[in-house]
């Protein structure tokens, strides 16, 4: 069995796995950081988005071989200790959730997306966000939330 | 008569727009879901094996490739099964394993018990099933040439519709489809079994009705239904698909961790899930309506043709409930609807979002748009032309009075705040100067009704305990699937004491708490839970009272509970303290409470009596800009104006409006199931199946809520349940595309079928064009 190294939320993770090991179930699996959900299976639903060297990814089909050597954040990195990262606070704030099950991805997605766009616009945001579904709350208030954020973030 | 609502008193908790009660744990990405729950050591995996059949007898099943496979360790069929092999929610059919036949594509035969996922699914691949097959029976024509039905047809009827009809100044008669829908649930099914003591077991299951499956389970295992407990903290979305669609892949795990005697989970991949589980009922709709000039009807007469698929299921309540708001908000003098539930060999068509309403409604509206593209009419004149009114026409076609319509001033509010005729106007210049863009503009009411149609559902048990350092626990049979169930029955039970809802702990659903409980459905969970849960907080506050009275001497009347305190006459003591002394003077600090709806008395079988208990409201006013060359469309506004009663969170319900209604437009613009000629779901992923993303969204999406004295019911602080109504707004979207493609030539009626995807738009387009 091969050997993978990473850094996950800060620490050095190094385990021997299946060669054919997704990133997201050793993720789950190895290292329990469960808030990576399972959605689609097919990278459609965008629930199992992560951050690969401070890029977004959709971790559900791609092998941990892949981030051989990487820095990995996952949701349960965004926050430092009890302080909410600005998008994890907006998203409570503006009930930017209902099921939870998307939120996770998509507030790693968001987050990715004001990094590279400053402070989108609604139509920014709302076209940025088209590789994460959402079944519960409309979009509304997700699109609200990243708004508000990005006003954080920058500040 | 109107009843006096009575004004509410100043409330700490409930009306607050409170946070839900996972926020901080969703954002975090903390809160379990059942995969994430940490597995016992040792526990097995199962995975769905199936025929490349459709229908047919099951000739011969050799397994044994699947059974030396890598990491199997047991592989389940129907032999295995020590009770009985169904997992149906009421007439049976269901069978969890197949047992000699199978009745559509993806039925599961067998099931794979491994160590891993992954190894499951692999050596599911290696079966080899042989099949007779059949000439499946693939669309509701089909069903309908052999006179295959899941159950008998069913009818409402009121004069002489067919004569009246007749002797209309005019008519219509047209002949359309309503698509189904996948729900999509982000977390997909899952269920993770774990042997108890002797025989016992516990079950996690994402699902909306733990009793069913547990009641399931002990049949499947042939033991008591006190041995089996089952238990969700929360679903990731459910939507109807985990009203009776859980509880498959709950069974199958319990069957393989009794088999194994270890602890098994049952996750469903999400193709497999697509595949496997039931959908909303897609339909064939034949009507014809009489009405006179100004649009007024006078006669209807409907034939809704449901794609059942292979089994009952919950049909029989989904069909009656499109029968229930086949009528939406307009009074029919004389009419006769009919249900026919057409037996077709596809996955069984199940509960979603609306329970047949909304196809109900969509018929409706559809039949508006009609009678206003004939007579060249405002489709909104139409429609109030035939609401609901005063004595003489407020009789639905199933007999109950409507009393609470609210309709003329919610629509009138609406008609003003989205500027409707004004925008007609603008629009009706638009369609003149653009040769290939074209807009609609519809404005659609809404009348949902509101209570189980099958009466014993509506009821609901809570448990709430008090702890001597004043914090509060309770438990409810509603399960939580996002909607902010659980917050709002702790906004109830911190209401009742006086205190922080930082006090309230939610605790999951789990059968040995509460039992014997309806499935989470039919909008009902507040109404039902959150009276139940002030029961039993009204038991033990009045216990505390008396205890209070006793030890200060003091009327009753002057002990209030408020701000974390008890007030008792001019004394203030900690609610924690009187909690407390409870405890040293022996008062017991838990109760039950138990709630059934009163006032319903709907009889199926002679189709009298009052099935709801109320009515919920709104209206959505929508305007669309399609384009005639590619089929194209886009939402440009939405306007909403909805009626929940007294709002117990506003936060919460206005999110159940926008998610409803998006959930809605998708059904009705760009979500297409499709079946090859076998009866095979070809569209089971979301890379073929459409549903909406955030680019979606109306690019202007306007929600409020209705500003309501309270529901006029006595139901729990006046509010109105929420969850379903809201999906049956978008039919303003499915108008909207109508009045569009019909702006094309003016008195005939576009011929599109709904979803009104780009390639449906296009054709009715077309077909407009063609007689030119």
């Amino acid at each position: 069995m091969p050997t993978v190294s990473m850094t996950v939320n800060g620490k050095q993770v190094t385990a021997d796995i299946a060669p054919n090991t997704l990133l997201v179930s050793f993720l789950r699996e190895n290292l329990r950081l469960t808030g990576t959900h399972v959605g689609c299976d097919t990278s459609q639903c965008g629930a199992c988005v992560i951050h690969i060297n401070g890029e977004s990814a959709k971790s559900c089909t791609m092998l941990a071989l892949q981030a051989d050597g990487a820095e990995v954040t996952t949701i349960e990195g965004l926050a430092k200790g009890n302080d909410l990262h600005p998008m994890q606070k907006a998203f409570q704030e503006n009930h930017g959730l209902q099921c939870g099950f998307c939120t996770t991805g998509m507030i790693m997605s968001a987050v990715d997306l004001v990094k590279k766009h400053g402070k989108p616009d609604d139509a920014t945001i709302r076209k940025g966000l088209e590789g994460n579904i959402c079944r519960c709350t409309g979009y509304q208030n997700i699109v609200k939330s990243v708004k508000a954020a990005a006003q954080e973030m920058e500040g | 008569m109107l009843k006096k609502i009575p004004s509410p008193a100043p409330a700490l908790n409930v009306g607050k727009a409170t946070k839900h009660d996972s926020a901080d744990r969703h954002v975090r990405g903390n809160a379990l879901y059942i995969d994430d729950i940490r597995e016992p050591r040792g526990t097995l995996h199962l995975a769905p094996g199936y025929a490349r059949e459709s229908c047919g007898k099951i000739k011969s099943l050799d397994l044994d490739a699947v059974r030396s496979a890598p990491g199997v360790v047991a592989v389940l069929t129907a032999s295995d099964i020590p009770g009985l092999n169904d997992c149906s929610p009421s007439f049976g059919g269901d069978p969890i394993l197949a047992d000699g036949r199978i009745e559509f594509h993806g039925q599961v035969v067998f099931a794979v018990v491994a160590r891993s996922h992954l190894e499951a699914r692999k050596a599911a691949k290696l079966a080899h099933i042989e099949v007779i097959a059949e000439t499946p029976m693939v669309t509701a024509e089909d069903g309908l040439a052999r006179e295959a039905s899941v159950l008998p047809t069913y009818e409402f009827s009121r004069g002489s519709p067919e004569a009246t009809i007749k002797a209309s100044p005019l008519a219509l008669s047209d002949s359309f489809r309503i698509g189904g829908q996948e729900h999509f649930y982000l977390e997909g099914q899952v269920s993770l079994a774990i042997p108890q003591d002797q025989g016992e077991i516990l079950v996690h299951t994402s699902t909306q009705h733990p009793t069913e499956i547990q009641h399931l389970i002990a049949k499947m295992l042939k033991i008591r239904d006190a041995a089996v407990v089952c238990e969700c903290r929360r679903m990731g979305g459910a939507f109807g698909g985990k009203e009776s669609q859980a509880a498959q892949w709950a069974c199958l795990a319990a069957l393989a961790s009794h088999v194994t005697g270890r602890p098994a989970k049952m996750r469903l991949d999400r193709d497999d899930d697509m595949i496997m589980t039931g959908k909303r009922h897609d339909f064939r709709c034949d009507w014809q309506a009489g009405f006179d000039e100004t649009g007024k009807i006078s006669a209807v007469e409907v034939d809704f043709l449901a794609r059942c698929g292979c089994s009952a299921d919950l049909s029989l309540g989904v069909n009656d409930r499109t029968m229930f708001h086949a009528d939406n908000s307009y009074y029919y003098p004389e009419n006769r609807i009919t249900s026919h539930r057409i037996k077709t060999n596809t996955v069984s068509n199940t509960a979603f979002r609306g329970f047949g309403g909304p196809q109900g409604m969509v018929f409706s509206e559809r039949m508006m748009d009609a009678i206003a593209i004939k007579l060249g009419l405002d489709p909104l004149d139409v429609r109030k032309t035939n609401f609901y009114g005063d004595s003489g026409r407020d009789i639905t076609p199933f007999g109950m009075k409507v009393e609470d319509n609210i309709l003329e001033e919610l629509v009138g509010e609406l008609e003003q705040t989205s500027d409707y005729r004004k925008r007609r106007q603008e629009i009706q210049a638009f369609n003149t100067r653009s040769p290939f863009l074209k807009k609609g503009l519809a404005l659609n009411p809404l009348k949902f009704g509101i209570s189980f149609t099958l009466k014993h559902l509506n009821q609901a048990g809570a448990l709430v305990h008090v702890y001597t350092d004043g914090s509060v626990q309770v438990n409810h049979g509603g399960t939580e699937m996002g909607q902010g169930l659980y917050t709002k029955v702790a906004q109830v039970v911190a209401e009742e004491f006086g205190i922080d809802l930082e006090n309230v702990q939610i605790t999951a659903t789990t059968t040995d708490k509460v039992p014997n409980t309806a499935p989470t459905a039919a909008s009902s969970g507040t109404d039902l839970n959150g009276m139940a849960a002030k029961l039993a907080a009204e038991t033990i506050k009045s216990r505390l009272i008396d205890l209070a009275a006793k030890l200060y001497q003091i009327e009753k009347s002057a002990i209030s509970f408020a701000n974390n305190h008890v007030q008792i006459g001019q004394q203030k003591i900690p609610f924690a303290e009187l909690t407390q002394q409870a405890f040293l003077q022996r008062v017991s600090l838990s109760s039950t409470g138990y709630y059934a709806t009163p006032n319903i008395t709907w009889d199926r079988d002679s189709k009298s009596g009052r099935p709801f208990l109320y009515f919920a409201y709104g209206a959505a006013c929508a305007e669309v800009t399609i384009d005639t060359l590619t089929g194209e469309m886009v939402i440009d506004r939405v306007d909403i104006l909805h009626d929940v009663g007294k709002s117990l969170n506003p936060a919460l319900d206005i999110g159940q409006i926008e998610g409803g209604f998006v959930q809605g437009m998708g059904w009705l613009t760009t979500e297409e199931l499709v079946y090859d000629d076998q009866g095979r779901l070809r569209t089971h992923a979301p890379s073929t199946y459409k549903i909406p993303t955030a680019s979606d969204l109306p690019d202007d999406f306007r929600v409020k809520l209705w500003d309501s004295p309270g529901n006029r019911e006595d139901t729990i602080y006046r509010s109105k349940a929420v969850g379903e109504p809201p999906v049956m707004l978008a039919t303003a979207v499915f108008s909207a595309i109508t009045n569009a493609i019909a702006s094309l030539k003016p008195g005939v009626l576009p011929q599109i079928s709904a979803p009104a995807t780009p390639e449906n738009i296009l054709a009715a387009v077309k077909l407009m064009k063609s007689g030119d």
